[in-house]
Formats: C-alpha cells, sequence, structure tokens
C-alpha cells in the first residue's frame, strides 16, 4: 500500500479547504519560480523521466507530448487542460478540481512554460456547476496573489489561465472535439493528422492534457522524476487515483500505487465486493469503455496499463465498477451501449447508425428474445465500427460488448434458451 | 427535452440584463480578437439562466448577433449539448442519472420514488410548474451513486427514502444541504478514509 508521504492529493476528500492559504500550507505553490528556472529541456526530461503516462484514459507518455510541441514562432501556443470529466465510472478529476484547484494551477504554470504557451484553458464539463465556480475562484486568488498573469509567481513567465465550461456532451472529452467546442461550434471530432501539437486550437500549436496528469506534474518536478518511477512498475510508474464505484462496501475514490493488485484496491480501500469476495461476477476496470474482466482474472490482474492490457482491457480513467452476482450483466453492458448511442456525435456513419443498432439489439439480448447465432453478428458488427470511425467513440461503443460476448457468451445463451422455454409455455 | 418547439409559446425579443451583458463582455474577453464565437456556450448559458432555465429563439438570435454568427451555428450549439432546454422546464430540473454505475446502486428505485412523489414520468413537469423529471447519462459521480442533479446542484448517495425526503424539501422551497445526502465527505470512504488518516479525524 502507497505510503501517506508519496501521496499527492492530500486533500482528496476535502477535509482540508481547497483555498490558497490552505493550499500553500500543503506545499502548492512552493518556489514554483525554482521549477521552471531549471529550463525547458530539463523539465520535459524530467517529466519524461519520470514516467508519467497521460491520466485521462489513452495513457500517452506526457514528456513525449509536451516535447512534440514546435519551435517558438509567430503563432501562439495553448495548453488546453481537459476537465470534461464523464468517463461513466470516472469521477477524479471532479475532486482535484473542487478540493485542490491550486494544485491543478501550479501545474499548468509548469506546463505552460514548458511547451512555449503563455494561455491555458480549462475546458469543465458544464454540469460541474460547484467546482467550476471553485476553480474560478482560485484562479482568481491566484491572479491576486501574482502567481498567473503576468511573470507569474516571479518565474519570468507570462501566464494566462481561464476556465470554459462546456454544456453537456461527453464527446467533449475527446481531445479535437474538444477543440471544436471551444472554439464554438458542435463538438465533432477532427480527423487526424494534424495533430493537436501541430495544429490544434484556433490552428495553433495546442498540448491538451488530462486535470490529474496536470496535477501532478509539480510533484514530480520538486521531488525528481526517480520518485514518482519507483513507484509502480516499469513503464507504469506512479501514483494514480482510483475510483471504486458499484457493488462494493465502501465505494470511494483513493490515491493508490500504479500496478496495485485489483483484489487488494477493492479489499483494502472499497471495504471488499457486497458479500464477500465469492459474490463477485465482474468488474469493468477503467470506465465504461474498457471490456469487464470475470471474477477469475480479478483474482491476481495488477491496475496498471500494461498488465490491464495483457488480459484485453484497459486501465483507461482507472474508474473501477464492480459487479456482484445479482447483477444481470446482460443489462449492465446494455445500459452502456444506451450510453454510446446518445453521445455519438453522429458524425461518423458506423458509429451513428452502428450504436442505435447495437442498443437496439442488446435490449433484445437482455430479454433473450433473439437467435444464437445473432451473438456472433452482434460481434461482428462490433468489429465493423471498432477502427472506422474519426475518433475512438466507436471502439469504446464495441470494446463493453466484445467484453461481455468474450467472457459472458454462455449467460447469453442461456437467457436466449430461457425466453424460447417462457414462450413456449405460453403459446 | 422534446422536438416539439415550434409549438412552444416564445417570447418576441430578448436581451441581456444590464450585469448579464457586462458578464458576456467579461467572457468574451477571455478568447483572442476574431475568435468570440467561442463564447457561444457561456453566453447561452447566461441567457438560459436569465430566462429561467430555458432558451427561447429569442435569445439564440440575441446572442448569434451579439457574436456576429449565423443564426443557424447558434441553433446547432444548442441543440448538440444537452444542457441547453428548448422549452420551459419546473422550477426543480431533476435530472436522474441511471447509467451504469447508478443503475448498479439503484436508481431504478430513484426513478420510481419521483414517478409515485411526484405523479409524472419522464420528461415531464409537474402541473403547478415545480417539477420536471429527466434521465440523462453519467454526471461524474459514480462513487456517490445513486445521485440526481437538481438545477446546478448534486445531490449524492441517494436512497429511496432520502430522496423522498429532499423531493419534499424541494416542494415546500427549501435549499437542502448538497452533496451526499448520508452526511458523507466527498469520495471519501463512508467508514472513514483508508488512507491519509493523520490528517482526517473523521469522515464528517
Amino acid at each position: 500500500m502507497l505510503d501517506d508521504k508519496d501521496r499527492i492529493f492530500t486533500n482528496l476528500y476535502g477535509f482540508e479547504s481547497w483555498n490558497l492559504g490552505a493550499a500553500k500550507k500543503r506545499g502548492i505553490w512552493d518556489n514554483t519560480a525554482a521549477l521552471i528556472l531549471k529550463g525547458q529541456p530539463a523539465m520535459i526530461e524530467e517529466m519524461k523521466n519520470s514516467g508519467l503516462r497521460g491520466r485521462g484514459g489513452a495513457g500517452f507518455p506526457t514528456g513525449m507530448k509536451w516535447s512534440f510541441m514546435p519551435k517558438p514562432s509567430d503563432k501562439q501556443h495553448y495548453l488546453i487542460v481537459n476537465a470534461d470529466e464523464s468517463e461513466p465510472g470516472t469521477c477524479k478529476d471532479r475532486d482535484i478540481l473542487r478540493f485542490d484547484p491550486h494544485r491543478l494551477l501550479e501545474g499548468i504554470l509548469c506546463a505552460c512554460f514548458a511547451i512555449n504557451a503563455h494561455t491555458c484553458y480549462i475546458y469543465i464539463r458544464g454540469e460541474f456547476y460547484n467546482e467550476a465556480s471553485n476553480v474560478q475562484k482560485a484562479i482568481d486568488e491566484a491572479y491576486a496573489a501574482g502567481l498567473l498573469g503576468k511573470n507569474a509567481a516571479g518565474s519570468g513567465w507570462d501566464c494566462d489561465v481561464y476556465l470554459h465550461r462546456g454544456a453537456g456532451a461527453y464527446i467533449c472529452g475527446e481531445e479535437t472535439a474538444l477543440m471544436e467546442s471551444l472554439e464554438g461550434k458542435k463538438g465533432q471530432p477532427r480527423n487526424k493528422p494534424p495533430f493537436p501539437a501541430g495544429a490544434g486550437l484556433y490552428s495553433c500549436p495546442t498540448t491538451i492534457n488530462n486535470v490529474e496528469t496536470i496535477a501532478v506534474a509539480p510533484e514530480i518536478l520538486r521531488r525528481g522524476a526517480a520518485w514518482f518511477a519507483a513507484i509502480g512498475r516499469p513503464k507504469n510508474s506512479g501514483t494514480k487515483v482510483f475510483c471504486i464505484s458499484g457493488h462494493v462496501a465502501q465505494p470511494c475514490n483513493v490515491e493508490e500505487a500504479m500496478s496495485i493488485p485489483l483484489r487488494e484496491l477493492i479489499e483494502k480501500h472499497a471495504g471488499g465486493v457486497r458479500g464477500g469476495w465469492d459474490n463477485l461476477l465482474a468488474v469493468i476496470p477503467g470506465g465504461s469503455s474498457t471490456p469487464l474482466l470475470p471474477k477469475d482474472i480479478c483474482e491476481t490482474v495488477l491496475m496498471d496499463f500494461d498488465s490491464l492490457r495483457d488480459v484485453k482491457s484497459g486501465l483507461g480513467t482507472a474508474g473501477v465498477i464492480v459487479m456482484d452476482k445479482s447483477t444481470d450483466i446482460i443489462y449492465a453492458i446494455a445500459r452502456l451501449s444506451h450510453f454510446y448511442m446518445h453521445e455519438s456525435c453522429g458524425q461518423c456513419t458506423p458509429c451513428r447508425e452502428g450504436t442505435g443498432w447495437l442498443w437496439r439489439v442488446m435490449q433484445r439480448m437482455v430479454r433473450g428474445q433473439a437467435e444464437v447465432a445473432e451473438i456472433d453478428t452482434l460481434l461482428e458488427v462490433t468489429k465493423e465500427i471498432e477502427g472506422h470511425t474519426i475518433c475512438a467513440h466507436g471502439d469504446a461503443s464495441a470494446w463493453p460488448i466484445q467484453g461481455l460476448i468474450r467472457h459472458f457468451k454462455p449467460i447469453m445463451i442461456e437467457r436466449i434458451e430461457q425466453y424460447r422455454k417462457q414462450a413456449k409455455r405460453a403459446a | 427535452m422534446g422536438a416539439k418547439s415550434d409549438m412552444i409559446e416564445q417570447p418576441k425579443s430578448f436581451s441581456f440584463t444590464t450585469e448579464n451583458l457586462a458578464r458576456a463582455q467579461r467572457i468574451i474577453a477571455k478568447y483572442p480578437e476574431g475568435r468570440q464565437a467561442s463564447a457561444v456556450i457561456p453566453l447561452l448559458d447566461i441567457a438560459q439562466r436569465q430566462s429561467g432555465n430555458w432558451l427561447p429563439l429569442a435569445a439564440m438570435n440575441y446572442v448569434a448577433e451579439m457574436l456576429e454568427m449565423p443564426r443557424i451555428r447558434v441553433y446547432e450549439v444548442a441543440s448538440f449539448y444537452t444542457m441547453f432546454n428548448k422549452e420551459e422546464v419546473g422550477k426543480n430540473f431533476v435530472q436522474i442519472c441511471t447509467t451504469t454505475p447508478c443503475w448498479l446502486r439503484g436508481s431504478d428505485e430513484i426513478k420510481k420514488i419521483c414517478r409515485n412523489k411526484l405523479g409524472i414520468g419522464v420528461n415531464e413537469t409537474t402541473a403547478d410548474g415545480k417539477f420536471t423529471v429527466v434521465e440523462v447519462e453519467c454526471l461524474g459521480a459514480c462513487v456517490n451513486a445513486p445521485m440526481v442533479q437538481v438545477n446546478d446542484d448534486y445531490y449524492e448517495d441517494l436512497t429511496p427514502e432520502n430522496m423522498s425526503k429532499l423531493l419534499d424539501d424541494l416542494a415546500l422551497g427549501k435549499k437542502p444541504s448538497v452533496g451526499s445526502q448520508v452526511g458523507r465527505r466527498g469520495s471519501c470512504a463512508q467508514n472513514g478514509p483508508t488512507s491519509l488518516k493523520d490528517r482526517v479525524k473523521s469522515n464528517a
């Protein structure tokens, strides 16, 4: 278990105030200028060596992403913080935004400097009204204290930070959809290339990072890459905020070491599975998009990028959704199909039409009103959607169903047989 | 809400109050010269708040003119994002999350309480205009499931009992305390934290 001294988010639960005074007591904004005076190459090198991989779901190495930004030119550079947290099962950024916004703001100053940006937009989901209110108050405090704006925190770097509220669209968590939205349009993802580092917001070089990714940066720079890299397994380093929801005795968020065994995470922090470990049916390990894992895999799997990839799932956002044996697993996944249908932006045909088709067929699968052969058709269609759309929304709609069929096909067949028996009796 | 907007009685005109106009100008100033369209979502949000939690056509046209955008671009934005209501809603706009993490923790029961107590189904408004109930997708408070959002506020860790009380309080015009309805702090385990114990005395 992670030592408290290695925890970054010391106000994860909001027992202390979010405001500047309390934040400073937690060590935030402590000689930030010194971090910046190390210089850009050293800073990016430190981030690379720390092994930090993006905390928004894709797990791209942060230092490498920062290094993709071009040399300064006449074009503005932008930093965007993706605070559009909407992946079902995920509620970690919310705690950083409402309880520790200064940690994010300090990270923004560091990141802006590293990528040659003087302007940052924080794009926060519109529903997080009270969270946005705290962030805005923290921004105002930081400006008043000279920590943002001209010569921010005495670093010699100018850094303006603006909060931008969205208005309810999961797809705006996709980086290019977010940029479209920030430019005042519908949130429809862009084709890549060009990648954001080349042409992002307003066609300018842009780096976009998740809230948690940016918020851990100052601690990495302060304590050193080696400290962060020593936590977790190689290529899966650092601490991570996990969200444990569903059928556990004590649903909670917790910052733990990356690569913690899933079972340990659930039993040590979330009070165990409701009714005991043997009552476990399945776990969705990394937010709704990641394929579920049946109990036998949950026994041994580690919570990191590589371990979960090896079992054909993913760490995603580390939103752990636990389902006990009382769960109608077919409905649990069908409900996610509804989510992906509702949130499809409608731009690409395989996703727009496919997600609706998946939901309709999944509803029949819930009732068992289907042919057994249709399970294979369903799987086939998910593969026709996956990889055939501009963004990963199509993939995300396919994966939960693929996971269901991979591990629970007998349950689906049993449901179909039950339905037939009942229909025969009724006839 | 539904697609009956052509049947809705629309106010003939709209303009920001002096206070909201100043607010809008401060927002527009956040974006670079010539990029004022970036302010469309925040401005529509202000317009919706000023209109009583819905967005009349006149308000969309007003925002279009202010931001020098074709009206259709503003209509597109207003219809793409779920938080814009194209028709009037009740004083308490109750949004029940029913996505899988909330469903696993009993969002069906929460829906049932709303139906039984308010006598309305999903997408309906009570005759007295006090409540509208809608079903929404994940609101990002999954470890405090099930939950609802009423206007700007989240109410979390719901049970049939505390949801019932919440509706009673809202009907009486009271301002219930937001967040967890079982008194836990944020996303901390209800029994108390498993980490950071020396910083935290108890979970209250």
